[in-house]
């Protein structure tokens, strides 16, 4: 796990502007259950025109993909027992780097898939502040159209990341249907001038102590011990605030 | 290098036979436990604290005082006392009067406790645990050293005039370790004071305790207390032990995955490889412990889990028969071997009372008669500083 990928309270903090040259960082999560899946299909579509426009704008992309089933029992250790498994700290760590996220779930019952729920629940609550996010789900019907906007988002707005306009689903229908494809270039041009902007890196630099962190937080990154707290005054004798 | 046995006090069903002790069965069987210890040469026994079923100790000053009672060398402790739900005013008294019936053959190791509901049972808030833990022990602290202690707080009445009875035998306090294992300020706090720090090394992998240890250890040395190297440092770890190594982990397995923490979760091999429990030979559980000291540096205490997840009681004693017999033998001759020549060893009553008087006789306060009201004061001691005593008029 590199460090110093945040700023920290010990004032480690990357510089703004190293990243103009590098490519972007893109983790996409997937948590369909067959292979292919079409909820996999969704991302990599999103990936892929991301890709090329990110291109047309002279920026590479480099994709990761987090396949959750791969790692579902990581996900059910960690659960229950706290155990971060090699694997799934690998998970973390791209998510961690991302500059930007994909995010695909099946719908199953009116309501994300467990698995990817699951996922989300063993995440550290600041693991993607300001990331910008791409929400997309698909669905045996239609009828849980709304999932995205009113399940998907409200999650990611409580680990404080940044969900672009667009939401995307995909019925069985929609898949023969051009306007997915229109939607699809939509979140892609949202998604790509989100990164492009460096947004997410610039309220890290800014405003990264102002969230709540806990030691050992953010993936494990968040390694900076502040001794000017109230807490450690308190800590060395003194009375509390 | 002090090695030794901790508790949780769980009263888990035995998925071998399925039987689930009896409240008085596993009490009795604790004291047998502790009592083993000692029997097979151990340092250390340590008891957890637990205000809700499916524990039995609450009160691990009278199982102590009990163990201490029927034991000759064994140093008694806990694992932990919570210094957040307890009045510390009450954890001055009770330990301390621990300290005088075993005649010093005792410490405690302070926690926070994560059971939300047992919070407001006592009348305390989870959401501010860090600052009352912190607090507490402030005033704990004091407790211990002032005779006389004006105090006032966040979370606690005040108190004026107040003498915590009896005074700490030989007027030295009790050493204490703070337990943690994601807390900076527990760290910094056990730093300020010069106590002693201790990972329970049993859930995460090892890298989480190896930083906080590290920012330990580098403030105990900026607080004067010594050498980065000389903090005392204590950590947990879990073992099962069998003459050949198959045995071991087909003895254990039921154990492991009916276990009420991380049983159903993760494989026992996962959790043997990535955490630092040992489950094997004699050789294994050796081999495995060598590596702590090479990721957290020379240390004080080592304590081992060794009771728990409905082991019966008659297998945690021939558990024990192979950690005394054949495990910590060999790691107290390894470790002297290996260890830094000037690593310190866990300070005990017998040290701290040679540290702070040397060849003197150590205090024994004594008290000032008492004057009929009960509530002057002030200078409770007849060596209490003449200037300090009030002035009565004579009658």
């Amino acid at each position: 796990m590199p460090e110093g990928t945040h700023p920290t309270s010990t004032g480690r903090s990357a510089p703004v502007n190293d990243a103009a040259q590098e490519p972007f960082s893109l983790a996409i999560i997937s948590a369909g259950t067959s292979d292919p899946s079409s909820t996999r299909l969704l991302a990599d579509r999103i990936a892929d025109r991301s890709c090329e426009l990110a291109a047309c704008h002279g920026r590479t992309v480099t994709s990761n993909v987090i396949e959750l089933r791969e790692i579902s029992a990581d996900i059910s250790s960690a659960l229950v027992s706290q155990l971060i498994t090699p694997r799934l700290q690998a998970a973390i760590t791209v998510l961690g780097e991302a500059d930007g996220i994909i995010a695909s779930a099946p719908v199953y019952k009116a309501g994300l898939s467990g698995l990817f729920t699951s996922f989300i629940d063993v995440l550290d609550d600041d693991l993607i502040i300001a990331r910008p996010v791409v929400l997309a789900a698909t669905a045996g019907t239609a009828r849980h159209a709304l999932v995205v906007d009113e399940q998907m988002r409200s999650m990611f707005a409580y680990l404080r990341a940044l969900t672009i306009p667009t939401g995307l689903f995909a019925a069985p229908e929609d898949w023969g249907d051009p306007a997915l494809n229109k939607r699809i270039d939509r979140a892609a041009v949202e998604l790509v001038l989100l990164m492009e902007s460096g947004f997410a890196r610039k309220i890290r630099d800014a405003s990264w102590d102002s969230y709540q962190h806990e030691y050992g937080s953010a993936g494990g990154t968040e390694v900076g011990i502040d001794l000017g707290t109230d807490l450690m005054r308190l800590a060395a004798g003194g009375s509390a605030a | 290098m002090q090695f030794g046995i901790f508790s949780v006090s769980d009263i888990t069903r035995d998925p071998v036979s399925g039987e689930t002790p009896s409240e008085a069965e596993r009490i009795d069987a604790i004291v047998r436990i502790a009592q083993k210890a000692e029997d097979v040469g151990m340092d250390v026994f340590a008891i957890g604290e637990h205000h809700n079923p499916p524990f039995f100790s609450s009160s691990p000053t009278t199982l102590l005082a009990f163990i201490a009672a029927t034991t000759s060398r064994l140093l008694v402790s806990t694992a932990t006392t919570l210094i957040t739900t307890n009045d510390p005013v009450r954890i001055a008294e009770e330990y301390a009067m621990l300290q005088h019936l075993s005649k010093g053959r005792m410490d405690l190791m302070l926690g926070r406790g994560n059971t939300a509901p047992v919070y407001p049972w006592f009348g305390q808030d989870i959401r501010q645990s860090l600052p009352l833990a912190l607090e507490n022990y402030n005033l704990l602290h004091q407790l211990w050293r002032e005779d006389v202690v004006d105090w006032k707080g966040k979370f606690r009445t005040p108190l004026q005039g107040f003498t915590s009875i009896p005074r700490p035998l030989d007027d030295v306090p009790p050493f204490v370790w703070h337990g943690s294992i994601r807390t900076p300020e527990i760290a910094e706090q056990a730093a300020y004071y010069g106590d002693g720090f201790f990972a329970n090394n049993i859930f995460w992998p090892k890298e989480h305790y190896i930083r906080l240890i590290g920012f330990y250890r580098q403030r105990y040395a900026y607080y004067g207390h010594g050498t980065e190297e000389q903090a005392i440092v204590g950590l947990g770890g879990q073992a099962y032990i069998a003459r050949k190594s198959q045995d071991a982990r087909q003895d254990f397995r039921p154990y492991f995955n009916e276990a009420p923490v991380y049983g159903h979760g993760p494989s026992m091999e996962d959790f043997m490889d990535l955490t630092p429990l040992s489950v094997g030979s004699p050789a294994e559980v050796i081999d495995k412990t060598l590596t702590f000291r090479e990721h957290f540096g020379d240390y004080q205490r080592q304590l081992f889990l060794m009771d728990h997840a409905g082991l019966p009681v008659t297998k945690v004693l021939d558990q024990l028969d192979l950690l005394g017999g054949e495990v910590v033998p060999v790691l107290r001759k390894e470790i002297a071997a290996r260890q830094d020549p000037g690593t310190p060893d866990a300070p005990t009553h017998a040290s701290l009372v040679r540290a702070k008087y040397g060849d003197e006789t150590p205090r024994q306060p004594r008290p000032n008669a008492n004057r009929g009201d009960n509530v002057t004061g002030g200078s409770p001691y007849q060596d209490t500083a003449a200037k300090s005593r009030p002035e009565y008029p004579e009658l």
